[in-house]
This record gives C-alpha cells, structure tokens and sequence, in this order.
C-alpha cells in the first residue's frame, strides 16, 4: 500500500514528451537558465554516457559527456526536470555497455562512437 | 485548531517547483483523526485534547477496558494528545484532517528512529579514530576512557559504544512543500525519522 502513493504523487510531474534517449547517442539537451530575471535556454551537446534511476522513476537522471577545447566536460540532469526544454537526438550510437565510463580516458580518433545504422 | 496530528510515513521522492529546482520531499499520510477524550484543567489539571487515529473494525482486537473508553466514539487503534488553543470550539467524536496544515508552514516531526543495532563510538558518537595505515595500529577504538588513581573512576556520562537508534528523534524546521487533501497526504521538504509505513507525530511548533 505504500508504493503506490509515492507514484501516484510523482505521476502527475513525469514528464512524456521527450524522446528515448538510448545510452551512446548523441544529443542536444535545451536548458532552461534564469540569470536574474531573464530565463534564456543554453544548449549542451554531448554524447549520453550512462542513465540512473529507473525509467518510470522521478528521480531518474541522464549524464551528456561533451569534449570542449580538449576538456572533457559531463553534465547531469534529472530526466523528468521542468527546466528541460526539449532534447534532440542528434544520431544514435552502437554502442555494447549501458555506462560509457571508458571514454573518460581516451581520447581523440579512440573516443569515436560508430553510428547506428538501421535503427 | 488541532495543534498536531498523527499520521503514517510512506516514503521519499522528490518534486520540482516552479522554478525548476528539485527538492527532496518526505511522503506522509496524515489523518483523519477523532477526538476520543477532552481533558480539562478542573478534572485533569491541564487541558488537552486526545485524538484517536486509524479505526479498528474488528471488535476481539479491542480490549474490555479500552472498549469502555471508547463508548463515545469509534474505537481506534492509536492514540495521543494534543494542544489546542480554544478548548470550548472542541467536541469529543468531532474529526480533523490534514487541512489543519498550510502550505509554507514549518512543523515538528517526531518518530522511531531505525535502530542501528550495537555501535562504536565512531559511528555512535562521531568520534574521529586513528589512522587506517602507515603502521598504525589504533583504528576505530575509543582510547582512554579516563585518568588514574585520581578520580580512579570513569566519569558518568562518558561516550562509550553501545545500542544506537530506535529512540524518539524530533526533526524541528520542517518545511510542508503541499498539502493534498483529497489523499490525505502531506509531503514535507527533507528527511523525518523512522520506518517507511511506521507511526510518526506531525506538530506545529509551540510559539508559532
């Protein structure tokens, strides 16, 4: 009896409208920023390294690892957050883990990921 | 108004508000309770107002001397008292809900904490212990627990390891995120102690 209160409360905030995200693709997540009064949207893209929390849970999460002037840079967000304004697949990847941890120490021609074909 | 109301802890998640930011929230039932006894400071000496919370239907599960202080109203399996600030608006068989809670308001939760089971003191007490290597060889041990001869005692009171947990813990400062009336639900910014489904006290603070 205790299970489903807790998703009867998150129910109403999951949120539907943003597309898979399957581990090793490439995507372009729009950010909603407040700086003051203004909200503007910041773009990051990336690729998806790894998925935390279930699913059909809340608390679920995504990390996007992009390489910015040869610093790698890793972000994570909360997969059902209101300030996601939309998310972009931008190509998917073949890819034979469910966290990509190992792009962390390569580099360059190595860190490549090869393309799905025929999704 | 009912100063407090007892209620059951289901669990943790977490919501975001309206800016976006997501915050940590506890999930508690709270309520309905009914006022099973009024005391008052001529009879009692103080004055008090004894709620019941979750009925029992079956009757061999009520026993005869608590079925005679129920002959008022129906027979529940919880009971504790609370303040109220004007005893006269009261009546016993007279029921609460959770809108006696606003959102924004700050509360008390008081429950069983888990119990830990027998702890050292690093745990226990938050001691800092010794060095885990380079020849060390004091590690997690609670070291002198005193002097000599003189005072030739351990002083009382001295942290020393021991059973931790399963005792009444008080969270104060707690702020209620939403009140969901039609499922009797409070979510509250934060942790409270106790065990998913056990028996927790949400209360205003005294001085409001």
């Amino acid at each position: 009896m205790i299970k489903p209160l807790i998703q009867w409360v998150e129910q109403s905030q999951l949120r539907t409208d943003l597309p898979p995200l399957p581990v090793g693709a490439e995507v372009r997540v729009n950010y909603r920023i407040r700086e003051g009064e203004k909200e503007r949207i910041q773009a990051f893209q990336g690729v998806v390294i790894g998925k935390h929390g279930g699913p059909k849970s809340l608390t679920s999460t995504f990390t996007v690892r992009k390489v910015t002037q040869g610093f790698g840079v890793e972000r994570t967000f909360p997969l059902h957050s209101p300030s996601i304004e939309s998310v972009k697949v931008v190509r998917l990847g073949r890819v034979r883990r469910a966290k990509l941890y190992y792009l962390r120490n390569l580099s360059g021609k190595k860190a490549r990921i090869r393309e799905k074909k025929n999704a | 108004m009912l100063q407090g109301m007892l209620g059951r802890k289901i669990g943790m998640t977490q919501i975001f508000n309206e800016s976006g930011e997501c915050i940590p929230v506890t999930v508690v039932e709270v309520g309905p309770v009914t006022v099973v006894q009024i005391k008052t400071l001529e009879k009692d000496g103080y004055e008090s107002v004894q709620v019941g919370y979750q009925p029992i239907t079956k009757e061999k599960h009520i026993t005869k001397p608590m079925q005679g202080h129920f002959k008022d109203t129906a027979p529940t399996r919880h009971l504790k008292e609370f303040k109220v600030h004007d005893l006269s608006q009261v009546q016993v068989g007279q029921s609460f809900d959770l809108t006696i809670f606003s959102e924004g308001e700050k509360v008390q939760v008081r429950g069983l904490s888990k119990g830990k089971g027998f702890q050292g003191v690093i745990k226990r007490h938050g001691f800092k212990g010794g060095p885990e290597s380079h020849g060390s060889r004091f590690h997690r041990s609670p070291g002198s627990i005193g002097n000599r001869t003189f005072p030739g005692r351990v002083f009382p009171g001295k942290r020393m390891p021991g059973h931790m947990g399963a005792e009444m813990v008080t969270v104060r400062n707690l702020e209620i995120q939403k009140v969901i009336p039609e499922k009797n639900l409070l979510l509250i910014k934060g942790a409270i102690p106790s065990h998913n489904g056990a028996l927790v006290e949400v209360r205003k603070p005294k001085t409001p």
